[in-house]
């Protein structure tokens, strides 16, 4: 940092986290199985699961979404970072997290509530998504929502496979996909 | 909503909080300056969602520490009477004696005033750290330094 103490600095951080006045309190947990992840909240909940190390292009973008207020705030993000460490370790199998989707268009929000219902270590596809949410047509749509879903991991968009069976695609990268869905047992 | 460079705080607090920490300890030593590095970060956070954009943040924030040092100092010597000379151009007395000194000016002035002798800005930043213009920041200091000799006369 900038010559400011540690102990300094995690009082204001601690202090800010407390006051009320962020927009986002986020953190960046180093050494997860699937590499670095930013994880972000708002007053209303989760806001933000992201697999870029370099946070820089996400915070700009938090900051459009959610408001300028957005500080690295470690604590604020200490349920957050035990209920992945936990689904990471194979302990955990839900999520219980509030959830902030208000940054998500409508269409979005739908199928990623859709997605929300696919059970650990299960699959679904694109088709039978779009079909779910009424809109049989859309699986095109589908792929993209699952490609911008704010939260993947928490939102399991790495459950979602094309109709053969084949992993498609995966906004964090095949290798992320293929290391979820084995550690839930729904690929060997 | 869509504020036009504004960075996010996080990266706002990483350029300019070792500068307001060392300006803090020079001005008001160094076992304030904790507090005051504290408050000024929160009342920085507090002001931020409503700026309308993110120039001259350097000024603003070192502003936001000038008045945070002027309360702190106002609240540790509340009777303190008038014991310095109003400033002019050539004397610059320092902050904690400008505190008590610009209390009841209006706050436009104050802070003018604070910033052009107490930390030496020049009026350009002032400007820009009030929302206005140089020309502006000149005569609110200015402004400002009349009422302080107008009030020392009639006391």
């Amino acid at each position: 940092m900038t010559g400011v103490p540690t102990i300094l600095d995690e009082r204001f951080r601690a202090a800010a986290a407390a006051s009320g006045d962020l927009d986002v309190a986020y953190d960046v947990l180093d050494d997860t199985p699937v590499g670095p992840l930013l994880v972000g909240i708002s007053d209303r909940g989760l806001c933000r699961v992201g697999f870029d190390p370099e946070p820089e292009a996400e915070l700009e973008r938090l900051a459009r979404q959610f408001g300028p207020r957005v500080l690295r705030t470690p604590k604020a993000l200490d349920r957050v970072r035990s209920e992945l460490d936990e689904y990471f370790a194979g302990r955990r199998h839900a999520f219980d997290l509030d959830l902030d989707l208000r940054a998500t268009p409508e269409f979005h929000r739908r199928v990623l509530e859709e997605l929300n219902r696919v059970e650990y270590g299960h699959t679904t596809t694109y088709g039978a998504l779009a079909l779910q949410v009424g809109a049989p047509r859309a699986a095109r749509a589908v792929g993209t929502v699952m490609n911008r879903n704010p939260l993947p991991i928490v939102l399991p968009c790495h459950r979602v496979v094309g109709a053969n069976g084949s992993l498609t695609g995966y906004g964090g990268g095949l290798d992320r996909k293929e290391w979820l869905l084995r550690l839930e047992g729904a690929i060997l | 909503m869509a504020r036009t460079g504004i960075p996010p705080f996080e990266r706002f607090y990483e350029s300019h909080s070792g500068e307001v920490l060392a300006f803090l300890r020079r001005r008001a030593g160094r076992d304030r300056a904790d507090d005051l590095f504290q408050e000024t970060f929160l009342r920085a956070l507090r002001a931020y969602g409503r700026l309308e954009h993110g120039e001259q943040l350097r000024a603003w924030v070192l502003t936001i520490a000038t008045n945070a040092m002027v309360d702190a100092a106002r609240r540790e010597r509340p009777t303190i009477g008038l014991s310095v000379e109003p400033a002019g151009e050539a004397e610059r007395p320092p902050i904690e004696e400008l505190a008590p000194l610009t209390d009841d000016l209006p706050p436009k002035e104050r802070a003018a005033v604070v910033l052009r002798y107490g930390y030496d800005l020049d009026y350009d930043a002032i400007g820009a750290a009030l929302g206005s213009n140089e020309q502006a920041a000149r005569q609110a200091a200015s402004a400002g330094v009349r009422r302080l000799r107008k009030e020392k006369e009639q006391r």
